[in-house]
């Protein structure tokens, strides 16, 4: 992946900076320049707390070649607590075994070396809370 | 706008070719198609196409097909909308000769997906999701329907045994289908033993990597009983809605809502219900997608998928036979020619060339294919001319 690509995520994937819609007060994860619920394009940056739940979950056992190091591993969608909802993995949950309404908190972690770029990919992932 | 038929049908086989180039198997289709039908030229022409970029470094494959189908100059457009991009190349051919812009219109889709490994395959198709959100932090598509899976048996109490049930009932039919990849009669067991992809979903409840490509040749209704040579069939309605590209961001996790507003849309074009229908060709990428397929679609109701496959009512025989070909399960999915592909089934069931998996006084039937995690859909409604 190109570290650009990269560099322009980090307010999301490092500080949780979602945009609030203006009119609406709808929170969007990541930032999106039209609110799907008004059709607002005015928002305010603000940063998600880090706590939600799982809607659903998975274990991948068949992994994206950059993730072979990691598999078998949980992965789940999340309802944050502010609102919106995030694809994630879930770490240091035991045997993996997740439940839907389970509660999580985020941490920052590795995701993944890009062996291309040369470069190592923070990002995300859950805890259990 | 004018009234449009299907006259013609080519499809290759599909499977792991490895003598065969991706623009070998649209030609072959195309011309296949092209003598079904017995027209002596075409105005215009489609492609559909998820990524031959990524699997094998072309694109362009509008001048590509046309040039090695020795039809240029005529116009030639790819149309790409993941796995539903061949439906969406046959909405556009639809559209085109019901506009009144071109009489003769052919529409193929295709993909050449083993000139690549497992690893890179599966990377392509994971483009289908949300690169940034979703696919970055290692999700895959497997995975992605495994957590639609989960939400939907939390919510209705569907079993893994009725996931499955739609695998043996898939694979079965394509023991019937001389095109299919593989033609292998499954049990339960066999699919509940396999080896776990993303939990709950195992190998065989996944469609494979193909090969393949299909086409169809478009004309307008009132001349096709006079062009075609082997039969044709009237589109009654085309349809497509999108969704949001993230499963994460959907308002139910358990439901397929843009395949419910294209099947909404294109019942009351066509002026059906579901009970109308007989047969129809969902979109089976996984077997848990099937289910929500004949939710979405209104064949069942929300939640009774699961114990509708297990008591045999998707069956040919069934109260509506879903996937006769196999679907994308036992047929094979080359994900640009899955929407035509699935057009072609139900052409040859209304014509009553479907052999040994023939539905029984076939008249109206019905293709649902979808994009990604159902963030497109598109839905075709056919009946016998």
């Amino acid at each position: 992946m190109p570290t650009a690509r990269t560099w322009r995520e980090y307010p999301q994937r490092y500080r949780y900076e979602a945009a609030v819609c203006k009119k609406c007060n709808k929170w969007h994860f990541p930032p999106r320049p039209v609110c799907d619920a008004c059709k607002g394009e005015e928002f305010e940056t603000k940063a998600m707390r880090r706590t939600g739940k799982i809607l659903s979950h998975t274990v991948i056992r068949v992994p994206p070649a950059p993730f072979k190091d990691q598999a078998p591993y949980a992965m789940a969608v999340i309802e944050m607590d502010d609102g919106p909802r995030i694809t994630t993995q879930v770490v240091d949950c035991g045997d993996g075994s997740l439940k839907i309404g389970q509660k999580v908190k985020l941490e920052f972690r590795r995701i993944y070396d890009d062996s291309e770029a040369g470069s190592i990919n923070y990002g995300y992932k859950a805890v259990p809370a | 706008m004018r009234e449009v038929a299907i006259i013609g049908v080519g499809l290759t086989k599909f499977g792991e070719l490895w003598e065969q180039s991706l623009r070998n198997l649209y030609v072959e289709a195309a011309l296949k198609a092209i003598k079904d039908a017995g027209v002596d030229h075409i105005d215009s022409m489609y492609v559909g196409c998820m990524s031959s970029g990524l699997f094998t470094g072309q694109e362009h494959l509008g001048a590509l097909m046309a040039d090695y189908l020795g039809q240029a100059p005529v116009p030639a457009t790819r149309v790409e909308s993941a796995c539903a991009s061949g439906g969406a190349a046959l909405r556009m051919g639809y559209m085109e000769v019901a506009s009144g812009q071109s009489d003769v219109v052919l529409v193929g889709g295709v993909e050449k997906m083993t000139d690549v490994g497992g690893d890179e395959a599966t990377y392509a198709l994971a483009t289908a999701s949300d690169q940034e959100w979703e696919a970055f932090n290692g999700v895959t598509f497997p995975g992605l329907y495994a957590m639609m899976a989960v939400a939907h048996m939390e919510r209705y109490k569907t079993t893994v045994k009725q996931l499955a049930a739609v695998a043996v009932k898939n694979h079965l039919n394509g023991t019937k289908n001389p095109t299919a990849q593989f033609p292998a009669k499954i049990s339960v067991d066999d699919v509940l033993n396999s080896v776990m992809v993303a939990d709950p979903l195992h190998i065989l409840d996944c469609s494979p990597i193909t090969d393949g490509a299909a086409a169809v040749i478009l004309c307008p209704a009132d001349k096709a009983k006079k062009v075609a040579k082997h039969g044709a069939v009237k589109i009654l309605a085309s349809a497509a809605a999108t969704d949001t590209i993230a499963l994460h961001s959907r308002k139910d996790l358990a439901a397929l809502d843009a395949v419910a507003k294209a099947a909404s849309v294109a019942f009351s074009l066509a002026n059906k219900k579901p009970s109308d229908i007989q047969l129809c060709e969902v979109h089976d990428c996984f077997t848990i997608a099937e289910i929500m397929s004949t939710e979405a679609l209104g064949f069942f109701e929300k939640g009774k998928g699961g114990p509708a496959v297990e008591a045999g009512e998707t069956a040919i025989g069934g109260k509506i036979a879903v996937n006769t070909s196999g679907g994308l399960k036992s047929k094979g999915h080359p994900v640009g020619a899955t929407g035509v592909a699935q057009a072609i089934e139900i052409v040859e069931q209304l014509r009553g060339q479907a052999g040994a998996r023939q539905v029984a006084k076939a008249k109206i039937g019905m293709t649902s294919n979808m994009g990604g995690t159902g963030a497109s859909a598109v839905v075709h409604i056919l009946e016998a001319l």
